[in-house]
């Protein structure tokens, strides 16, 4: 047994939080996060010269990694520095143009920036309950595409010929409306109307829940990272803010919650662990329900164990906290992911 | 044992009801619904209109404009008013100052600033909390000195609610550095247009601005305008959190709360059923539903008593952590019942938001977070606790 990360995962982990510790600073990460088009391209292209995209596809692709354990180094890291680059949507397109086999330079290089558009408002989180339409082009509409603004090229799921296909659609192709997000970065949707498309696979349902699949194992590690930060801050916390002379810390009440808190946390790390190891679906989706509960008690706990301090705007707590509980919100939430495990005792 | 109301209070909910249909505008209803800020012209307005009922200042006695309601007609009100979205009635003038002048206050001060709040001429707000004295309040340092028939007022307050909007604030300053930390402490009321004042806006987590840090720097304020006796504060500011404290558990708000999850659950197709027909999701409902039932039933069994002793109890501590708890838990399902939609910055898509999400759901997210904050003011949920260990178990 060895929980340890190799050399060259610690290595790519601790370059990456130097370059978003020198670079996205929580003033700068608000800045950017809250205002069209909700990310810093100069820091996106630091990003990718840094080569972390490299490590979301395998070697035989012409990436550097592309296993659970490097997503692991690089989301843990985005997470606790609250990174909204739309790297969520290239960890989810690097497996899908692998198995189109197309080229993935531009991907990995940062020169393209891709979205995966598979929900549709009445069937969210559910690739296959969508009803979009392709032939030669596409027609429907499609929501919940985080990374929307800065996208490039979406990745969008149709039915064709009975089967779910994907597709790629070009932005400059695309009516795109965009969000803001409440708890920063972008997404968007798109309304499809004999949008120009090529279909890249055309029966796609596997791959794009695999591919779903992995991108909630990145969100799980982007949680275990925020959570993490979550958790040193209100301990933080409890250490300096006196009240009734003496630190609020030296409180046993609080004492068994802040355990609490580190414990659950710690199980979701764990469950992080066993899904990226796996990557199956079965694990993914119990490691993304465990994870979405946990992320939404750790938020509520570290606000509540701050006070009013935790409510603020100018507190970077409160950033961290709504990002924790949207995370749960995003590619299927705790109850989705619990009743796709309980299905399998059927 | 008879758990419905009496006939007379029966008809006074009657009376409630067909007041809210009439009188409660429409649109500031609607407006209260999509949570949207209440504004101020919509608070005042609204408060004249309860005034010309003579249902503005409910916890005041009759012989200076109440309407003469026991806790029972009060928490009618509270309810039925919360269930047809009214906004809710600004509680520093009417249900903490005007109790405290007409308790503590000389004449002057009574016949001066009693009509004024009713009239709608003050805004008010209160300056209890300090950036080192939030549930602490005993350690607030806030200093005003004598000089001639004057006081002369420094240091911060914070957590100010609407104070941007306020033309008074009612103060907890420190008379006597000597004294022990209960003592010495003074109950000031200030006119906000004084010089030296300077009022911050907070931004809270949702980007909202309700809050603010009110700055004094040798604020000059007429010695006539201390309450009851200096040094003797605390007397005065322990009976006005007295008043702070009741219906603070919410039962009104989590009934509406409810019944709008429950629609929107109805009403949303999700993996092509209604969201409702969803068993986990209609588990959680369920037992978030049983939680309130309980608890409308815990609430009235707590103004029984009240109405026999007198007074309320410690019971008013656990309500308002079940309160809390129930109606964040509400908040909590409404956000999630819309799925990846609830992320979006309320009206930030032009014309994109109105279809995928309907304009009354749009601050689904924003008023769950938002709504943290019940669990932590009119002190926090943890002082709760310790107010009912100290006050029921003998350890």
């Amino acid at each position: 047994m060895n929980f340890e990360m190799t050399d060259d995962r610690r290595m790519l982990a601790d370059s990456l939080s130097k370059l978003l510790g020198d670079r996205y600073g929580i003033e700068h990460r608000n800045a950017v996060a809250y205002e069209a088009p909700f990310h810093d391209k100069t820091g996106w292209n630091a990003l990718a010269e840094l080569g972390i995209l490299y490590a979301f596809a395998p070697e035989d692709a012409g990436g550097m990694g592309g296993s659970g354990f490097d997503l692991l180094a690089v989301f843990e890291q985005l997470g606790a520095a609250l990174c909204p680059e739309p790297l969520l949507g290239a960890v989810m397109a690097a497996p899908l143009l692998t198995e189109a086999k197309e080229d993935l330079e531009p991907l990995l290089s940062g020169e393209a920036i891709y979205a995966l558009a598979v929900d549709e408002p009445e069937a969210p989180w559910d690739a296959g309950g969508g009803t979009c339409e392709g032939g030669d082009t596409l027609t429907g509409r499609k929501t919940a595409i985080y990374g929307a603004n800065a996208a490039t090229h979406f990745l969008v799921s149709a039915r064709r010929e009975g089967k779910l296909a994907l597709y790629e659609v070009k932005a400059e192709d695309a009516a795109v409306t965009p969000w803001g997000m409440i708890d920063g970065g972008g997404a968007g949707e798109l309304m499809l109307d004999g949008t120009p498309a090529r279909c890249l696979i055309p029966d796609a349902g596997e791959a794009i829940d695999a591919a779903l699949d992995r991108g909630r194992l990145a969100l799980c590690a982007e949680a275990v990272g925020a959570m993490d930060w979550c958790y040193a801050t209100t301990l933080d916390y409890l250490k300096s803010r006196k009240q009734f002379g003496r630190e609020i810390g030296s409180f046993q009440a609080l004492q068994h919650r802040m355990v609490e808190m580190k414990t659950a946390i710690e199980q979701a790390r764990s469950i992080t662990i066993l899904a990226a190891d796996r990557m199956d679906a079965h694990t993914t989706a119990m490691a993304k329900s465990l994870v979405g509960r946990t992320a939404r008690k750790v938020s509520e706990e570290a606000i509540q164990l701050h006070g009013g301090i935790g409510m603020t705007w100018e507190y970077p707590l409160s950033h961290y906290a709504k990002r924790l509980v949207m995370l749960d919100a995003q590619l299927g939430d705790a109850d989705f992911h619990t009743a796709r495990v309980a299905a399998s005792y059927a | 044992m008879d758990l419905s109301y009496s006939p007379q209070e029966q008809a006074f909910q009657e009376e409630v009801r067909a007041f809210l249909a009439d009188e409660l505008p429409a649109e500031i209803a609607e407006r209260v619904k999509a949570g949207e800020e209440v504004s101020k012209e919509d608070t005042e307005r609204w408060h004249a209109i309860l005034q010309s009922r003579g249902w503005l200042a409910q916890t005041w006695p009759e012989d200076h404009g109440g309407p003469g309601w026991g806790p029972v007609e009060r928490h009618i009100f509270d309810e039925e008013a919360a269930r047809a979205y009214a906004p809710r009635i600004l509680p520093f003038g009417l249900q903490m100052l005007g109790p405290v002048l007409i308790k503590f206050g000389s004449d002057e001060q009574k016949a001066h600033y009693l009509p004024r709040i009713l009239d709608g001429t003050d805004w008010w707000c209160q300056g209890y909390s300090e950036p080192g004295a939030g549930s602490d309040l005993a350690s607030l340092k806030t200093k005003a000195v004598k000089d001639g028939d004057e006081y002369v007022v420094n240091g911060q307050k914070t957590w100010t609610t609407l104070g941007q909007h306020a033309d008074w604030i009612f103060c907890l300053v420190r008379t006597d550095a000597g004294a022990k930390p209960q003592a010495g402490i003074s109950f000031l009321l200030i006119d906000m247009k004084t010089p030296g004042i300077e009022v911050r806006p907070i931004k809270l987590i949702e980007g909202g601005h309700e809050v603010n840090e009110v700055f004094f720097t040798d604020v000059r304020v007429p010695a006539e305008n201390l309450v009851w006796k200096e040094n003797d504060g605390w007397t005065v500011a322990k009976y006005l959190l007295t008043h702070e404290r009741t219906g603070i558990a919410g039962v009104g708000f989590s009934i509406a709360a409810f019944e709008r999850v429950k629609a929107l659950a109805a009403r949303t197709m999700r993996g092509g059923r209604r969201l409702i027909e969803d068993p986990l999701f209609a588990a959680r409902l369920a037992e978030v539903e049983m939680d309130l039932e309980a608890m409308k039933i815990f609430n009235l069994r707590m103004l029984a008593e009240a109405q026999r002793v007198g007074h309320p109890g410690v019971e008013t501590s656990m309500l308002k952590i079940r309160g809390t708890e129930v109606r964040q838990a509400l908040n909590d399902l409404y956000r999630r019942a819309l799925g990846p939609a609830a992320a979006l910055i309320p009206g930030e898509a032009p014309g994109g938001n109105a279809a995928l999400v309907a304009p009354e759901d749009e601050a689904a997210a924003a008023s769950y977070f938002n709504n943290r904050k019940i669990s932590i003011f009119g002190g926090s949920n943890e002082i709760q606790k310790n107010i009912l260990t100290k006050a029921m178990l003998e350890l």
